[in-house]
């Protein structure tokens, strides 16, 4: 047969659509059980680390269970919706929808007799979707630590938010001013404590080139935190009721 | 290249039944080292430059990187060598990147299922194999023309000397823009202590097309038939 002649071309290039697309739809139908469950356990392990517990992928899932005693899906009135599993909620779509049909979920870990409120953050980096989780202590005020990541940032620049020493520097940061308003933590470009030695500021010190993912990291948690603030307030008059 | 369709007129499909040549004839090995210095395809071709900016901040993405074009190099040169008399002409070039395509989400497939956490290191480095200039130059240029173990090697060789270029230069960025290598400080606290400082310039991509730039120096002044004559 012509290898130059159309009709060649079109049942060549038929049967190599066919082949590959079958050996790719194959593989990752295959591979799927093992790649969800591997990204399963990081959040697991992502959850359990903002709370200072670190851990390897495989023990995860034992500690998640001994650490994580509550998972809440909220509506935007701060009541908790039992029908559905927070576990399950996928922020990236989740976010896209109006903030009274979202279900916002909220971990409750508790370790060593201290409460621990886990809230799973999303955003926009620069090229991609970030994401991560803040804890904060049972004063529903003080960071006990938080985790990002990201999906497609700048390595060495924008990415350097899922180092140790960029997520440090949010411990014992508090998201509340002293008059009770929610301000976030602000991802600062200007801040007089690079050291971040001050822990009533609100501020972080940004990685120098990752100014807009820095700018992503402080929308998010404002953005998210926003939507916690109904229940948060029951949580606080419950806590008041019973001291 | 000048190796252009240097087909005898019997197809053959495999090395096997060519002429009685040794696997690694001293052709054969030139295929493998010719890119790691006279023919290298970074300082010499000046091909994949994108890519070399872009993942040689620190080393370890680098060299993962390095590994894995050798192996989507390798095996997308096999393929399309063996497919060479097959591939109608008008559509060479989409049916080389189709190839090379789907030889890349294998590899991250895999990679996901069971090495997620360099596959995280990773991330968006995989999908960028796919525009990386070498990969489709080598297709067009020699896996279209040659037999199949040639064009391994030659895929191998090109690979490597790509990934050669890509750890050095990250080894010098990520010394001297962080201090560190393979994530481990390596310039001691006192040194900082006495008032040296990590260049940040070297974490941009401007110091590594500098840092490209010197070492073909240092290779041309080394290697004298590499410089132009006009």
């Amino acid at each position: 047969m012509n290898r130059d002649s159309n009709s060649y071309t079109f049942i060549f290039a038929t049967i190599m659509v066919l082949v590959v697309a079958s050996t790719l739809a194959f593989t990752a139908s295959s591979l799927k059980s093992l790649q969800a469950d591997n990204v399963r356990k990081e959040k697991m392990q992502n959850i359990l680390s903002t709370i200072g517990i670190q851990t390897d992928r495989e023990k995860a899932e034992q500690l998640y269970k001994n650490y994580i005693k509550g998972t809440l899906a909220l509506d935007y009135l701060g009541n908790i919706d039992k029908t559905v599993d927070a576990f399950q909620i996928k922020l990236n779509s989740e976010i896209k929808k109006p903030a009274n049909q979202q279900r916002f979920p909220l971990y409750k870990a508790v370790v060593e007799n201290i409460n621990y409120y886990i809230i799973p953050l999303r955003g926009s980096g620069l090229w991609d979707a970030i994401w991560g989780y803040i804890a904060l202590k049972s004063d529903i005020n003080t960071i006990q630590g938080a985790v990002f990541d990201h999906k497609a940032e700048t390595a060495g620049l924008g990415a350097e938010i899922t180092q140790q020493w960029f997520m440090n520097r949010f411990k014992e940061e508090k998201v509340f001013d002293t008059s009770g308003k929610l301000v976030g933590i602000n991802v600062s470009k200007t801040n007089n404590d690079p050291k971040d030695i001050d822990k009533n500021d609100h501020e972080v010190d940004a990685i120098s080139g990752a100014t807009i993912t820095g700018d992503g990291v402080t929308d998010m948690i404002i953005e998210r935190l926003n939507h916690y603030l109904p229940y948060f307030e029951k949580e606080k008059n419950l806590v008041a009721t019973i001291n | 290249m000048a190796d252009k369709k240097t087909n005898s007129k019997k197809p053959t499909l495999f090395f096997l039944n060519k002429e009685s040549e040794p696997l690694f004839s001293k052709k054969n090995r030139v295929l493998l080292t010719d890119p790691l210095d006279d023919n290298n395809p970074i300082t010499v071709q000046v091909l994949g430059i994108c890519s070399a900016l872009a993942i040689t901040v620190q080393l370890k993405p680098a060299l993962v990187m390095s590994l894995s074009v050798v192996a989507v190099m390798g095996a997308s040169n096999v393929i399309i060598s063996l497919l060479r008399n097959l591939i109608p002409n008008r559509i060479r070039i989409i049916v080389q990147l189709v190839v090379v395509a789907s030889m890349v989400i294998l590899v991250d497939q895999i990679l996901r299922a069971y090495a997620y956490d360099v596959s995280k290191q990773l991330s968006i480095f995989i999908g960028l194999i796919i525009t990386n200039c070498i990969v489709m130059g080598r297709l067009e240029a020699f896996a279209l023309g040659n037999g199949v173990w040639k064009s391994f090697l030659d895929g191998i060789g090109n690979a490597a000397g790509y990934g050669f270029i890509l750890i050095v230069v990250a080894f010098f960025r990520e010394l001297f823009g962080s201090g560190k290598l393979f994530g481990f400080q390596i310039i001691p606290e006192s040194f900082y202590e006495m008032g040296y400082e990590n260049n940040g310039l070297m974490l941009l991509s401007p110091m590594a097309l500098i840092t490209v730039g010197i070492f073909i120096w240092i290779q041309r002044a080394r290697n004298r038939k590499l410089i132009e004559k006009n």
